[in-house]
């Protein structure tokens, strides 16, 4: 009995300190990426991304002291789930952010928006969140799946490639990714191929390969994100097809593939061509400040994936500086985010009605930097403020 | 039907074969005459990846780092043998999958520790890099070829090791009867080891293999170790001969079915239903026939006459 009365006034108590937000002096974030699985290379740079902002933010956003709760998705969509869960529930975060896969992001929303929570994507960009999905809660500092692909079709029908092979592997993601380059493409598309995907991805792609060899097509557009892309590129170096079927390909040759190519010298990928919405060569303060510091605490140059998550990282911390760290004011923090008012590495962007960015997406190409490493550098820019095709069906304003 | 597509796909479908029966004949060697079910023999098939890339790297060539990796990743399982599956052989088959769970836990997470979760990519010699015209202008990676060989060459040997050498008899005397073999005054233990240590260095040489194709990483085993478990179901249990006749089968549907499944369902159904159904039903192929089996033949396909 006494032990119930104890407990009863520590409730009690919680419950008066819930109840005046000048006193919540620590806001927490959950972010869910994927740190086990050969996917983990992905999450381990996010990872770095995050710690490298909280770094630059000094843990701090204002007066509020900032948290950062890591947890694992093991790149399935059920395991992300529970590690959301358990940030919403035990935890009691503030914001989840994160997500390297539309599958886990897809299966994870509901925990994270039914609790009233904010949800911060920073990579997926399923269809299905841009449209009816769509949610006040929700922000991304990606894009949206098919914005890429419907890059590099604008850019395949400017080189005037006139017949296309597509490879992609058989997820969410991957079927938006599809569909964007089908979307912009005009020419004929010869043959498509989509592969398992997951933690027992497949990664031997011979048989596509002699597919799409023997279809005759042009080029070929791949979509293999983190290891499955190191894997394509070889086998396809391999078979040989650099000279006659040229490789155009999205999220694929990026800063998590290319040491690993450029240590096993495979130069079938230089000059090789890719569409993103953001690169370490763009020009403003506080992409040369990431990079740099980048650069200099973990050796590598960051991935897309990285300068998303230190976006992620930014954008929120800049919404809980507007509120003068008051979390209860979810109105106020909200429409901080929607302003997307803090230095995005990528430079300005908006927020469309979806709460998907409106942003530029630049061409960009492999090339050897004044140190002899493997990156890229941008070539042109391919849409300017652009926005997700989805937008319309959303019903937010 | 394009004929040269084909023949390349059932090459293709070839190569896939002959790696998993290197894993699987490991895992039907160690099952049919320990009686041991182990789990790990994906982590040995990592293992041997991982010391591969490291070697190939330090010794400058991948076939030295081949031939030096072999006895280490033989003597890991040696290792394991000792320490790991010997105080279990008189526990039930429930106990050994949680234990060689458990161990691939342990072997991923020092392979976290010692490479980094990065992975590595294995560089070809330039020799092996470029492609070989066959006749009838086929082009085909000469990696691709060369797997094909190394499998065959490891089949052969296996094969010859065990029909016709003493120790081969006395494996096959081990699996019958271990009774009555250590009562002849066998060492049976050191045959044990012996034999663990071969299906660890086949379970490596297909990680080697696979290493330049894809790359060395933490994990890597997990899909194929299950394809591997499906081939001794369809093949017979402790059956080598059923073991390398199921893996170039399942290779084969496998290939066959990524690459002409989606014409095959074009012919009946519309395109884009063809194109949404296919990769799910290729994906499910082996599956099917493995439940296939089980249902009308349990035993598997070549069960051993000894069991």
């Amino acid at each position: 009995m006494k032990y119930l009365a104890q407990a009863a006034v520590a409730a009690g108590l919680a419950g008066a300190l819930g109840v005046q937000p000048a006193l919540a002096e620590t806001a927490k974030i959950g972010f869910v990426t994927t740190l086990t699985t050969p996917a983990a290379v992905i999450g381990n740079d996010m990872k770095n991304a995050v710690d490298l902002a909280m770094e630059h933010l000094g843990s701090k956003a204002g007066d509020t002291d900032l948290e950062v709760i890591f947890a694992d998705d093991g790149f399935a969509p059920e395991t992300g789930k529970q590690a959301t869960d358990k940030l919403v529930k035990q935890d009691d975060v503030d914001f989840v952010a994160g997500y390297i896969w539309s599958h886990v992001l897809l299966a994870s929303r509901k925990s994270v928006l039914d609790a009233g929570k904010f949800l911060i994507s920073a990579n997926a960009g399923p269809s299905q969140m841009a449209g009816k999905l769509c949610d006040e809660n929700f922000f991304s500092t990606s894009w949206q799946n098919d914005q890429t692909p419907m890059a590099m079709g604008e850019v395949l029908n400017q080189q005037g490639v006139k017949s296309l092979y597509i490879m992609a592997p058989n997820y969410a993601a991957g079927k938006d990714m599809v569909e964007g380059v089908e979307r912009t493409y005009k020419g004929e598309i010869k043959g498509k191929d989509l592969t398992k995907w997951g933690a027992d991805a497949q990664l031997d792609f011979s048989a596509e390969l002699a597919k799409a060899k023997a279809s005759g097509a042009e080029g070929i557009f791949v979509f293999y994100p983190g290891a499955a892309g190191g894997a394509f590129i070889k086998q396809y170096d391999q078979a040989g097809l650099s000279e006659t079927l040229p490789l155009y390909s999205v999220f694929t040759v990026d800063a998590i593939s290319l040491p690993k190519l450029q240590q096993a010298d495979f130069k079938a990928v230089l000059g090789s061509r890719t569409t993103q919405e953001w690169d370490p060569t763009l020009d403003n303060e506080a992409n040369k400040k990431f990079v740099a510091d980048f650069k200099a605490k973990y050796g590598t140059y960051p991935s897309y994936y990285a300068a998303q998550s230190y976006d992620a990282i930014m954008l929120i911390a800049s919404a809980i500086e507007a509120v003068g760290g008051d979390m209860s004011n979810k109105d106020g923090i909200r429409a901080a985010m929607k302003s997307a008012d803090y230095e995005s590495v990528r430079g300005k962007y908006t927020y469309g009605n979806n709460n998907f960015p409106i942003e530029n997406f630049y061409l960009r190409e492999v090339v050897t930097d004044a140190d002899g490493t493997w990156t890229t550098k941008v070539v042109s820019t391919v849409y300017k403020d652009h926005q997700d095709s989805y937008a319309a069906e959303c019903p937010l304003k | 039907m394009d004929v040269s597509l084909l023949i390349i796909q059932t090459l293709n479908g070839l190569q896939l074969g002959l790696l998993l029966f290197l894993v699987a004949s490991g895992l039907t060697l160690v099952f049919g005459i320990l009686d041991f079910v182990n789990l790990a023999h994906a982590a040995l098939y990592m293992v041997g990846a991982f010391i591969c890339a490291t070697l190939t790297y330090a010794l400058g060539n991948f076939i030295y780092a081949v031939i030096v990796s072999l006895p280490i990743t033989a003597a890991v399982g040696f290792v394991v043998e000792r320490f790991v599956a010997r105080p279990l052989y008189a526990r039930g088959h429930l106990d050994q999958v949680l234990a060689t769970f458990g161990l691939i836990l342990v072997f991923e997470t020092l392979a976290h520790m010692i490479w980094g979760p990065a992975g590595i990519a294995v560089p070809l010699p330039p020799a092996l890099d470029g492609q070989t015209l066959l006749p009838g202008a086929i082009e085909i990676p000469t990696f691709r070829l060369v797997i094909i060989g190394a499998g065959l060459a490891a089949a052969g040997g296996l094969f010859w090791l065990v029909n016709y050498t003493r120790l081969g008899m006395l494996i096959r005397a081990g699996a019958s009867n271990r009774t009555m073999v250590g009562a002849l005054g066998i060492n049976i233990q050191l045959l044990f080891s012996l034999v663990f240590a071969l299906g660890a260095a086949l379970a490596g040489l297909a990680g080697m293999l696979i290493a330049p194709i894809t790359e060395a990483s933490i994990g890597m085993g997990n899909s194929i170790i299950i394809t591997a478990f499906v081939v001794i179901i369809v093949g017979g249990i402790g059956s080598m001969k059923g073991a390398f006749i199921a893996a170039l089968l399942i290779g084969l549907i496998d290939t066959l079915g990524r690459s002409f499944l989606d014409d095959l369902f074009g012919l009946f159904m519309s395109s884009d239903a063809a194109e949404n159904a296919a990769p799910a039903v290729s994906a499910m192929l082996i599956y099917i026939i493995m439940a296939g089996v089980l249902a009308f033949r349990p035993q598997g396909l070549f069960p051993p006459k000894v069991r």
